[in-house]
């Protein structure tokens, strides 16, 4: 560019060749500790209680699902991301996520042929199709576990969860039914809104029973056992910050709100709250499940609009629907609005809105 | 309306600082180069015309270069010596623009000597009010003074009074919240009587009832140091907290004056104006020794230089001469910034002149540099978080990238103030400054 120019006196030493220079865009600076792929092992070491617990409940047949549905979905990934040519996406570990919270979300005695079908709608059909990682619209994992429970419908259903007396090899906390079911049951009995008192004596819920779903010696699918666990979690991805706490709170808060009406309106105690707190797939489902970035809105009120319409479907589903549990569907459906809740929460930017110039 | 200090605003990002790298270094007088290449255009605005031929003698702050218009400053030889032929260069920002080189004669001022002359002796505190304010914005424009910080817009502009927009306040920008830099930090160390003075001058020019001089709370040196300094004077110095992007103007008025400028809008809107410390440094010496602005202290830093320093340097010097002052580069050194880490422009040329907005050179290695590995974006919502002004940048970048306008600007693409927070933050590598950069500068304007 310029006319040679003299070396800079006494400057005596130096670079025999110029250095190679990167020319890139600011910011030159980037947060390491953050990336999609710590992300997602923040994931997996936020389920290991969850998976530790499930172990404890079901024994070796946890440790088989969740290696399976693991291995199957990262075959897949890679297999389908080979068909398009896109290269090995495996290594970001959003296909390992998955595999784990569709097999935390199976009941014990699914066969492995379950967890490989749900795999293979989980990876091919939710998300490679829709362009992969952050394309797709449904939760994966959700959509894997959908359709193994219409197409296995006979193998999938309540009685899924309940070992028949037959099976000698069944834990001992499977041979009851899951706690949504026992409520349901229990529930129908009497007549739920006029007779208060029925619904407060109700054995399925004293404080042993609390205690022992927090803990998680209870019947359910294979993650959604232990409340501890999940909170255990929840508080590793919350100080992490890989998981946002709007969601959370939004759905359980949701979900609190909900059932502490319904205990003020059947006269029980705290119990009953506690019951649909730490009961079934709901702390597992607003921990791992809902706040999966790619299907969750951007904003933070979005994040809180979505986690609270989770929570008000769950409660809805659980009360009505022929279901006893109602995390999927209620995921699902959600996700089918995020694009309206992100349309309905564009932020105004600090200053107000931009002027529009002629 | 008080300053309360120690406010904050909402999003921004913490990165790793690096300041100890050269915070110690007190500013050297660089040596003086052989050739110092001056750039024609080195601000915001209509470029100069040139005043010099080739062979021309020239003496150190003379007028080279005449302003092309009111939103315009001169430029002025840097050191004694001799024109050469009138040259093109690019800028950092990419901008193509006319250098007129000068080769060093053998009476040029240098080391001590020139220390002296450009900051020596007394900086008044009192009396300023002699100068009329008229008097202090011809001063100011005629000595070519642009905002050091980096936006380098011309100073006498923000400055001349405004019947409708009248100024209450004169905010002194002392934050330098990018990683690494340490120009402003040293100044306000080392050079606390010029900044007063030059803050008091550039308010009674303003009109400015309040002045106050805002520091990120990482520098308790310089922060004990200007409140010995400004005790007499009405200045007022404010601690805000260390958090980037804090220098940027909106951001600092926001935190140490709890205003809001409007999006679109200019610190004029809300009765604020701001000027840099390095910048305040220069209109002292403009208005009360009528001497124009030639010299700038640059940092050179980052661990791909061997010995990180703060220099007072010609404008026009090379970056090479820098650089090579400093020891030259690391074998590691993998990235040349103009600039900070965080806003920097990244430069392929050694041989791009030092303006009068260059802050600092800051070298990174490739451990350091960011890489460019970019993966989908996961909607993970954390470019949101971080955003200062409170935009969703992954929705206005992938806008941009696909060219949607309508959709870039319903999510206010406009109000964007590139201070790359969210490309910082952003797990998967997505280059969410650049992108709106470039929508930017490719929305079709509203066409009526
Ligand atoms: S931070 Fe990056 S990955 Fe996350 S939403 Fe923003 S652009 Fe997407
Ligand atoms: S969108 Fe603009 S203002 Fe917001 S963080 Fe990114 S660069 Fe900064």
């Amino acid at each position: 560019m310029s006319q040679a120019q003299q070396p800079a006196p006494a400057a005596g030493s130096q670079p025999p060749a110029e250095p190679v220079l990167i020319v890139a865009p600011s910011p030159h600076m980037g947060n390491i500790a953050q990336t999609t792929r710590r992300m997602m092992l923040d994931v997996l070491l936020a389920l290991v209680p969850v998976i530790v617990a499930s172990m404890a409940v079901f024994g070796l047949y946890a440790i088989q699902q969740i290696a399976l549905c693991m291995l199957a979905c990262m075959a897949f990934e890679a297999m389908f991301s080979m068909l398009r040519g896109k290269g090995l996406t495996i290594i970001d570990g959003s296909a390992a996520v998955t595999g784990a919270i569709l097999a935390l979300s199976l009941p014990w005695s699914a066969p492995w042929y379950v967890g490989v079908v749900g795999s293979l709608i989980a990876i091919g059909i939710a998300k490679i199709i829709f362009g992969g990682l952050g394309q797709n619209l449904f939760n994966p994992a959700m959509v894997g576990r959908a359709f193994v429970m219409i197409a296995f419908a006979g193998v999938m259903g309540a009685s899924a969860y309940v070992a028949p007396a037959s099976r000698t090899d069944a834990p001992h906390a499977v041979t009851q039914a899951t706690p949504m079911t026992a409520r349901r049951e229990a529930a129908r009995k009497p007549a739920v809104a006029t007779a208060p008192a029925a619904a407060a004596t109700q054995p399925a819920t004293d404080w042993n029973y609390v205690k022992r779903l927090f803990w998680g010696n209870v019947n359910g699918s294979l993650g959604e056992t232990s409340a501890a666990a999940c909170i255990l979690g929840a508080v590793y991805l919350l100080i992490r910050r890989t998981a946002s706490w709007e969601i959370p709170l939004g759905m359980v808060g949701t979900a609190a709100v909900i059932a502490g009406l319904m205990n003020l309106a059947q006269g029980g105690g705290p119990e009953l709250l506690l019951h649909h707190l730490f009961g079934g797939a709901l702390l597992f489902g607003a921990v791992y499940i809902a706040t999966d970035p790619v299907t969750s809105p951007l904003t933070p009120r979005g994040k809180l609009i979505f986690g609270a319409g989770c929570g008000a479907l769950v409660m809805l589903l659980r009360v009505f629907s022929g279901y006893p549990e109602g995390v999927m569907f209620a995921v699902l459906l959600m996700n089918s609005v995020v694009p309206l809740i992100n349309r309905w929460t564009i932020p105004t930017p600090i200053g107000g809105p931009a002027p529009v110039k002629a | 309306m008080t300053a309360t200090g120690r406010m904050d605003f909402r999003g921004g990002v913490h990165p790793p600082e690096r300041k100890s790298l050269s915070a110690d270094a007190a500013i050297e007088v660089l040596p003086t180069p052989p050739e110092v290449r001056i750039p024609l255009v080195q601000h915001i605005g209509a470029p100069c015309e040139s005043l010099v031929k080739p062979k021309t003698p020239v003496a150190m702050g003379e007028m080279i270069g005449k302003a092309g218009g009111f939103v315009s400053a001169p430029v002025h030889a840097s050191i004694d010596g001799t024109c050469g032929m009138a040259d093109v260069t690019t800028l950092p920002n990419a901008r193509h623009v006319a250098v007129i080189p000068i080769t060093a004669g053998p009476q040029t001022l240098s080391g001590q000597g020139l220390w002296d002359a450009i900051f020596g002796g007394e900086w008044p505190t009192r009396h300023l009010e002699d100068h009329a304010p008229q008097q202090i914005v011809e001063a100011i424009q005629a000595a070519g003074i642009v905002g050091q910080g980096g936006a380098a817009f011309p100073t006498h502009v923000k400055l001349v009074r405004n019947e409708t927009k009248p100024i209450d306040t004169l905010l002194v920008n002392g934050c330098e919240c990018e990683p690494y830099l340490t120009a402003d930090h040293r100044m306000m160390i080392q050079l606390p009587g010029p900044i007063i003075s030059g803050a008091l001058l550039a308010a009674q020019a303003a009109d400015a009832k309040q002045i106050i001089i805002a520091i990120e709370d990482n520098k308790p040196v310089a922060i004990d140091n200007l409140r010995r300094a400004v005790r007499g004077t009405k200045i007022q110095v404010v601690v805000l907290p260390t958090h980037y992007p804090m220098g940027g103007e909106k951001m600092t008025i926001r935190a140490a004056l709890g205003r809001v400028v409007p999006t679109g809008g200019l610190p004029l809107d809300v009765g604020v104006v701001v000027i840099n410390v390095g910048t305040a440094a220069a209109i002292a010496r403009a208005v009360l020794r009528g001497k124009p602005l030639t010299h700038r202290v640059v940092t050179v830093t980052g661990s791909g230089v061997a010995r990180p320093r703060n220099l007072l340097a010609p404008i026009g010097v090379s970056y090479k001469t820098l650089i090579e002052h400093c020891g030259g580069l690391t074998d590691q050194a993998a990235r040349v910034l103009s600039g900070g880490p965080m806003m920097g422009l990244a430069i392929g040329n050694l041989d791009t002149p030092v303006t009068k907005g260059t802050s600092g050179i800051t070298v990174l290695t490739s451990q350091e540099a960011r890489k460019a590995e970019e993966l989908q974006c996961i909607r993970c919502g954390r470019c949101v978080d971080v955003c200062p002004v409170g935009l969703v940048p992954t929705k206005i970048a992938l806008a941009c990238r696909f060219k949607d306008w309508d959709l870039a600007r319903r999510y206010h693409l406009d109000a964007c103030i590139e201070c790359g927070c969210c490309a910082y933050i952003c797990p998967s590598g997505i280059p969410l400054v650049q992108l709106m950069r470039m929508g930017k500068a490719e929305i079709p304007r509203k066409k009526k």
